[in-house]
């Protein structure tokens, strides 16, 4: 894993890398870093039965930050050479109103991650095209098998490898291999001149046997047939506040909407979160206990170290209801005075840092989940959703059911057509009663945007009854 | 041509070299798209720089044919053994999947021949300072009209140019210059008595200095537009009508455009699917996508595939006339481009949008909102509740109570939900306030009827 190995890969010394390290950290500089990356994502899709697209892409480049007090001056660039530095430098001299001239920064100290969340070969990472091709073949005949219905089916195999190098004005430099995957399978139902979707797919920071593993490419295929034939007979959704039974795993993305965003330290440093001000306060029923976990080995939301170098962690977000912390950058944790969780993340060397959530879930209850959609009397269960968003500084937030169901008298009866749910973040979880046993962790599908910037993220959730949230649907 | 080509820089000279190579690597047609530019943003937050950022960047994307095989690639690496090893790659991805019959280039008569000029490109360059000191006018303005604004989540500036220089096979060159400049406030105002926040933000874009709005009118309008959210309730579950304002009927537009795209047409996955010289909408209502106008944000010489861009009826008088197509997806549908392949680099071709509008209709937003006795005024949408396959619509939603044709009170937490093809045949009145502030853009819209759920 990262060190020397990989400098060179970039083609650079490490006094190189130093001294330009120097060039940026001027005086009134709180800190300065340049984060390597050079990433090759391949994607091979296919639709109408033909596997016909196929494309590559291979990018390298260097982001250059220095943070002043609350300022950051940033500049990269798809090269490395002297001129590109010189901009860098000068951005970053700018923003701490200092002069120019050469620092010398810590003798650097080799941090390797002492742990390996996704030790994959890399011929797991880069399989031949062939095989990926056979793959997405497979899928088509699996989905059209489950019913002949399913007229047509799309499914894109995507692969990301991604070689990191991050080294600081704090000495460090340190480094990761960051490979990611991601199979995804979209399938149109048609009877009757009615046409419905749907979707289903999964991965995470895993090898190409892991769709194989349980033959969980089949299930994938049947899972996103079985959504769209299901979707076929769905009834109008209902509109108006009733309780919601959300089912595990990718329902948390509830989690990611409602209060991730709202914790991020960022906003809260700002005081632009409609959750500033309230650590220590009751934000959620005692039932509810999430976190932030970065370390949860092959998945989507993981990483063994953050995009600032520090080792990912565990962050106790809300404990029993009550509001524990946020989630961290170097930036925001140094000016607030509070913990470094390991959260400074970026989309690519074309980004700056910001706080982002990793994998976010609710940790299980005691409630049989069988028990909790026997508890309600009229309202919806929904078990997948499509996306979702917030507004932070008012805390409103929305998220799409994408498989629904009515409970009606304690059973869950017909399907629904998808609806968009909408709360507030820092009321929803206090309408938490009961938690499932079940927890659940999503596939391995997410994609966060902040900023204009993508991630992958992870999150998760036990089966849930929330007592009263508002149902977007177009009946009363 | 010859002579041309050598008067120009390396990249349209690297161009014509690399398209040489991928027939020798046995390609039987090529395309190279190389896109290079410069961006300069800043931001500021309550006086102060928040944050500079400088960057160049450069990528060139490689689409071969070999045959009716196709494979796309691209990087950002432009060393001559770098390239050279990307042709050869990208030859070997191609014979890798299987034979598409309608895959190719267009057909070669069809290129674009003249460049036209859509006067896209602005050489004004703003110094450091110059950008700070609009981030800081814009941000101030918003914070210093209203004592209720009390935070912000900063005003930006940012400027950035570039160039798009694409070769085929068939012996096309082409390139233009394009510049863009921008301005944004994000004020966050507090109720005085509950404490509550609400944000919201405006904006000024434009390819030409000199034409945005000055920082004090965004600013300004950044502020009106917070304020007026505070104190907002969630309403009773009802149908009512629905009047979008600008902002958010430009998404309803926005989702039109995504509904007579031909990749969604062929796959089937639109609700538009069939229904080409069919009524989508009153006779009132007219769409165009014209990617020729003089300064348009959307506006280009030539598309992705080097085909000459035009202007396009999509609805014509409610009746829907045109899709919007690239080479690929016109002839999956038997139709011919309409000259809207978009391209990132190292992407295949997919199809956007130029400018994308509503014609405007002839009432003012006043006169249209007078005739609402009880109804909701949108100016937020939030969520991705759309079914692009069925055209089932379910977002989140804030606004105004419109009650006896007024706006009585601000209204959040709800929901606006119905179908796509009911909304577009429901659109009862189209305001005369367009303004090109985007690619895709609309005046005020009134829907006769949709289902709002809130309490």
């Amino acid at each position: 894993m990262g060190d020397l190995v990989q400098l060179k890969s970039f083609g650079l010394t490490e006094s190189e890398v130093f001294g330009a390290l120097g060039r940026v950290k001027v005086r009134d500089v709180d800190y300065a870093d340049l984060y390597f990356e050079s990433c090759v994502s391949e994607s091979v899709s296919m639709e109408e039965s033909l596997v016909k697209r196929a494309t590559k892409s291979v990018s390298q480049g260097v982001g250059v930050r220095a943070t002043a007090g609350e300022k950051t001056g940033f500049a990269y660039s798809d090269e490395l050479t002297k001129k590109d530095l010189e901009l860098a430098a000068d951005t970053a001299r700018y923003i701490a109103n200092s002069p120019g001239g050469t620092n010398t920064v810590p003798v650097p100290v080799h941090h390797r991650p002492t742990r390996d969340l996704y030790p994959i070969d890399r011929t797991q990472a880069e399989v031949a095209t062939a095989e990926r091709v056979s793959l997405l073949n497979a899928i088509d005949v699996e989905a059209r098998r489950y019913d002949p219905r399913i007229k047509n089916v799309m499914a894109s195999f995507n692969t990301e490898y991604k070689v990191v190098m991050v080294a600081t004005s704090e000495g460090t430099l340190v480094g990761d291999v960051q490979p990611l995957s991601r199979l995804q399978v979209t399938c149109i139902a048609e009877e009757n001149g009615q046409r419905q979707a749907g979707s289903f797919g999964g991965g995470g920071r895993v090898g190409f046997q892991f769709y194989y593993e349980g033959d969980r490419y089949l299930r994938f295929a049947r899972e996103a047939a079985r959504e769209a034939i299901l979707n076929l007979s769905a009834v109008e959704a209902p509109a108006g506040v009733m309780p919601v039974v959300l089912g595990g795993g990718w329902p948390g993305i509830l989690l990611h909407e409602a209060i991730g965003h709202g914790l991020e330290a960022d906003f809260n440093r700002k005081k632009t979160s409609a959750f500033s001000n309230l650590l220590g306060k009751r934000v959620a029923s005692d039932v509810c206990t999430i976190v932030d976990d970065g370390t949860l080995p092959g998945r989507r939301g993981s990483l063994n170290m953050d995009d600032e170098g520090t080792p990912t962690g565990r962050t106790m977000l809300i404990e029993q209801g009550i509001l524990r912390g946020y989630i961290t950058d170097k930036l925001n944790a140094r000016l607030m005075g509070i913990p470094l969780t390991g959260n400074g993340r970026r989309e690519s060397y074309q980004s700056v840092v910001l706080p982002r959530m990793t994998n976010t879930f609710m940790l299980a209850g005691t409630s049989d989940p069988e028990e909790i959609i026997r508890s309600v009397d009229r309202g919806l269960y929904a078990v997948s959703f499509g996306g979702g968003q917030v507004d932070i500084t008012n805390g409103k937030f929305v998220f799409s059911a994408s498989e629904a169901y009515l409970i009606e008298g304690g059973k869950v009866t017909r399907p629904v057509k998808g609806a968009t749910l909408i709360g507030s973040g820092p009321d929803i979880l206090t309408k938490v009663s009961m938690v499932g046993h079940d927890l659940k962790l999503d596939e391995g599908i997410g994609t966060c945007g902040k900023d204009g910037q993508s991630v992958p993220v992870g999150v998760g959730l036990p089966t849930i009854r929330i007592d009263e949230i508002t149902v977007g649907g177009t009946q009363r | 041509m010859n002579q041309q080509i050598q008067q120009r820089d390396g990249y349209g000279q690297l161009a014509l070299d690399l398209l040489a190579k991928a027939k020798r690597s046995g390609a039987t047609e090529a395309d190279i798209i190389i896109a290079d530019g410069e961006t300069f943003s800043v931001q500021v937050r309550l006086g102060a720089v928040d944050r500079l950022t400088k960057a160049r960047e450069k990528r060139l994307g490689l689409r071969v044919f070999v045959g009716k095989r196709s494979a796309s690639t691209s990087t950002s690496d432009f060393s001559v053994e770098s390239l050279n090893h990307l042709v050869g790659e990208t030859c070997t991805l191609a014979k890798a999947v299987v034979e598409d019959q309608v895959s190719g280039l267009p057909v070669a008569d069809q290129m674009a021949g003249e460049i036209p000029d859509f006067d896209l490109y602005d050489s004004t360059r703003l110094n450091t300072e110059q950008q700070i000191e609009l981030a800081k006018r814009v941000e101030a303005a918003a914070m210093s009209t209203d004592e209720r604004v009390t935070n912000s989540e900063g005003g930006d500036f940012d400027s950035s140019s570039g160039r798009v220089v694409l070769g085929n096979s068939h012996g096309f060159l082409g390139e233009y210059q394009s510049s863009s400049f921008s301005m944004s406030v994000s004020p966050i105002a507090t109720d005085p008595e509950t404490g509550a926040m609400q944000r919201d933000s405006w904006y000024a874009v434009q390819r030409k200095f000199a034409k945005l709005d000055s920082p004090e009118a965004v600013g300004l309008e950044a502020a009106r537009r917070t304020v007026r959210k505070l104190g907002a309730r969630k309403v009773a579950t009802q149908r009512v009508p629905v009047v979008l304002d600008p902002e958010m009927a430009g998404s309803l537009m926005g989702n039109l455009c995504g509904a007579v795209s031909g990749y969604a047409l062929y796959k089937g996955a639109s609700f538009l699917a069939g229904q080409l010289d069919k009524p989508l909408a009153p006779d009132y209502v007219t769409v165009y996508d014209d990617g020729r106008v003089v300064g348009g944000l959307g506006s280009r010489p030539f598309d992705g595939e080097g085909l000459p861009t035009r202007r396009t009826t999509v609805v014509e008088r409610g009746v829907l006339k045109s899709y919007l197509l690239d080479t690929y997806s016109g002839r999956k549908l038997g139709l011919a481009s309409t000259g809207n392949a978009s391209r990132s680099v190292g992407e295949n071709p997919s199809v956007g949008p130029t400018n994308f509008y509503l014609a405007p209709g002839t009432k003012t937003v006043q006169d249209i909102i007078k005739t609402v006795k009880q109804g909701l005024y949108v100016t937020d949408l939030i969520g991705f509740g759309i079914n692009m396959v069925t055209g089932d619509y379910s977002r989140g939603a804030a606004g105004f109570w419109i009650e006896g044709g007024e706006l009585a009170y601000p209204v959040e937490e709800i929901t606006i939900a119905g179908n796509l093809k009911e909304m577009f045949a429901g659109i009862e009145m189209i305001g005369n306030d367009l303004v090109f502030r985007g690619r895709i853009t609309s005046p005020t819209v009134k829907i006769a009827e949709m289902m709002v759920a809130g309490n």
